[in-house]
């Protein structure tokens, strides 16, 4: 068992984990998302991010970049909510929560295809 | 370019790691610890925003205050906890990327990056020169003196040092590499498609072995040059189709018997490649009848003996050590030279000339002060084994000073810039001395005291499209109507055709009335000026008209009749 990996896919699948129970509840009712769990997922897939640099395979880049497009839509998420609640002072309305949770939605397919990745690597590297 | 990211990549990853884990627990805990109103009333904590805020500022160093409220004495025991550990997180952060700048391996991809795109940047023929010592370094500047390109790998820091501060009219990118390695080959361009010809001219014989070898496998169609200071590393080279294989001391050889027998080829083919602006050499004449004395019978010694024996000449050899080279047949004297005894010994007083090749300049120059002071009407020929004793041969007066890297350089140059030239070197040994001394006071007449402008031409499409045209419309040109004056043909250009190959056939100094062939191809001298003016009728169909029948071209249909009109006809335009 090599620890490296062990990290590795923790954070793979944290980011995804975390992502997902953002994601899930009704669309548009803030009462469901958490920012808290917000600021989570986008920590986690940061350090997921951070994790795949440095890999010269083929499947490492495709891992990178699905984590880069991952990062790019958390960060539209987060701005959407600091601007709704710091400078419009508009507040959570349906509206924007909807657009923030579906920002993290497609984050989460980036997620997915993420760990599907893995575990593609991991049964093709089977020894 | 990969390897530069990747580098940082990877080197970066543990720095940025801290530092987003840092980041995190600092925001969390921010944003859960409440604050304090003026009144003293708790409030609610920082949002996350404001956490991240606060800290971006501070872990900076920035550090603007306590926004958007002064902290409670919790947040304060937090920042404080936040501070120390934030700016630790950057500074270890920043310090590995500067450690990574000052890295030599990170240094060494960015130098090879910056090469590599250097090389794929030049879009015209170059040639990749292995080994930048004093033959590389006089074939650099011999080719790019003739706009040329070149790339050069060699494997010594300090020669590369020398080439960036030497000034070359074209950029040579050069790469610190072992060119014995093929990746390091393909990282200088030799899989371009403008790679036009590998020159191997390392100092060691495997080397440039084993740099023909990689060369004629990854490109079988490219033209590879070597240089072989032995007979046994040429024959190998030979057998798997190295294109030209120099050795010095043969060349060398060579030439010493040509400038013996035929004085005035090699003042020719000194003219002829000379580089451009120099002036003209004056003709030396060796002395062909008498006794020679040859010092040192080594493998210059060798070359040189067999060559003038072959002439039939006297010679006596002098070798200092003849236990381990051997001596001629007829024996010779054993001794170094350097003394007075043994060039006596060997008929110094009632010889005409002295070849001092040893291998170590101290002893040349010794034995060529010795032996004039003993005959001062000897003809000198000097081995000079390192180029910064040049001025001491020309203290010393030797007539021929040789120099085995220069002879290569100068080899391979002309069979680069103007392989037709290196032909007619082949075609003109066959020459007697009264047809070289006649051909060089022709050019001597046309281009005065410089030396001519040597240039070839292939009669086709690209270069000589008009006169491609003619001959297709029936209207062959010959020899005499390129080398009229596009401006008045009764004036001809200063200019002179040196060598026509038609086919297979090989034509030395052609006749004006020979008609030109598509696919020909020629080799001219003269001067520059006529050089370019030959463009004109070559590539312009009115021109061409002009100088062939004295007429004057039509422009299109409308000056045709405007002519007409005006009466126009008749009149020569200037």
């Amino acid at each position: 068992m090599n620890p490296e990996k062990v990290v590795f896919g923790f954070f793979i699948v944290l980011a995804l984990t975390l992502n997902f129970g953002f994601f899930v509840g009704e669309l548009d009712n803030p009462d469901h998302h958490n920012g808290w769990e917000l600021f989570a997922v986008v920590v986690v897939n940061l350090i997921a991010t951070v994790l795949k640099f440095g890999d010269r395979t083929q499947i490492g880049a495709v891992l990178l970049s699905t984590s880069l497009v991952a990062m790019l839509q958390l960060i539209a998420a987060v701005l959407v909510w600091v601007f709704a609640v710091h400078v419009t002072g508009g507040g959570l309305t349906p509206r924007t929560t909807a657009s923030i949770v579906s920002l993290t939605g497609g984050a989460m397919i980036a997620n997915v295809i993420s760990v599907v990745l893995l575990v593609v690597e991991t049964f093709m590297l089977r020894r | 370019m990969d390897t530069i990211v990747f580098l940082i990549l990877r080197r970066m990853r543990a720095p940025l790691l801290v530092l987003i884990v840092t980041y995190a627990l600092t925001v969390t805990g921010l944003a859960l610890i409440p604050g304090v109103d003026a009144a003293g009333q708790p409030t609610p904590p920082l949002s996350l925003f404001h956490a991240f805020y606060v800290l971006s500022y501070t872990a900076t160093t920035i550090g603007f205050g306590e926004i958007p409220y002064p902290f409670s004495d919790a947040q304060r025991l937090w920042m404080t906890l936040t501070i120390y550990a934030s700016v630790i997180a950057w500074l270890y952060s920043i310090g590995t990327l500067i450690a990574l700048l000052g890295d030599r391996a990170f240094q060494r991809a960015i130098v090879e990056r910056r090469f590599a795109r250097r090389v794929t940047r030049i879009a015209s023929p170059f040639h990749l020169v292995c080994g930048y010592g004093e033959t590389g370094q006089a074939l650099v500047q011999a080719l790019t003196d003739r706009h040329q390109r070149v790339v050069v790998i060699e494997w010594q820091e300090d020669r590369i040092n020398l080439l960036q501060i030497e000034s070359h009219r074209e950029y040579v990118p050069a790469l610190l590499a072992d060119a014995r390695s093929p990746s390091d080959l393909e990282a200088a361009g030799l899989r371009s498609r403008w790679c036009a010809g590998v020159v191997a001219l390392t100092d060691d014989n495997r080397t440039n072995l084993k740099i023909a070898i990689a060369a004629k496998l990854l490109r079988p169609e490219i033209k590879v040059f070597c240089r072989a200071d032995s007979h046994d590393t040429e024959a190998n080279m030979a057998s798997f189709g190295t294109d030209h294989i120099y050795d010095p001391f043969d060349s060398f050889a060579v030439y010493l018997a040509t400038a013996i027998q035929a004085p005035c080829l090699v003042l020719l083919y000194a003219w002829l490649s000379g580089l451009r602006d120099a002036t003209l050499d004056e003709p030396i004449y060796p002395p062909a009848q008498g006794l020679w004395v040859l010092c040192g019978y080594g493998r210059f010694g060798k070359a040189v003996y067999q060559r003038l024996k072959a002439q039939g000449m006297d010679l006596v050899v002098i070798e200092a050590d003849p236990g381990r080279v051997g001596l001629p047949a007829e024996g010779g004297v054993a001794g170094r030279g350097t003394e007075a005894e043994t060039l006596e010994q060997a008929g110094i007083q009632s010889a005409v000339g002295l070849v001092a090749g040893t291998d170590d300049d101290a002893n040349n120059l010794s034995v060529l002060m010795t032996a004039k002071q003993l005959n001062p009407k000897l003809f000198l020929v000097a081995r000079e084994n390192r180029a910064d004793n040049q001025e001491l041969y020309q203290a010393v007066g030797a007539h021929i000073v040789m120099h085995p890297s220069r002879i290569v350089a100068e080899r391979i140059r002309v069979r680069l810039g103007t392989p037709l030239l290196a032909d007619l070197e082949r075609y003109a040994r066959y020459q007697d001395h009264d047809w070289a001394c006649a051909l060089i006071s022709r050019i001597a007449a046309l281009v005065e005291d410089r030396v001519p402008d040597v240039w070839e031409l292939t009669i086709d499409a690209e270069q000589a499209g008009a006169v491609c045209d003619a001959g297709t419309q029936g209207a062959p040109v010959t020899l005499d109507t390129l080398l009229r004056d596009p401006s008045d043909r009764d004036i001809r250009l200063p200019a002179l055709a040196l060598l026509r190959i038609h086919k297979s056939d090989r034509t030395l100094l052609p006749e004006g009335r020979v008609v030109l062939r598509s696919g020909d191809r020629l080799l001219f001298c003269g001067t520059e000026a006529a050089k370019w003016r030959m463009q004109w009728a070559l590539r312009n169909c009115h021109a061409l008209d002009y100088v062939q029948t004295g007429g004057d071209g039509h422009y299109g249909t409308v000056l045709t009749w405007l002519g007409r009109r005006l009466g126009w006809h008749g009149e020569r335009r200037r």
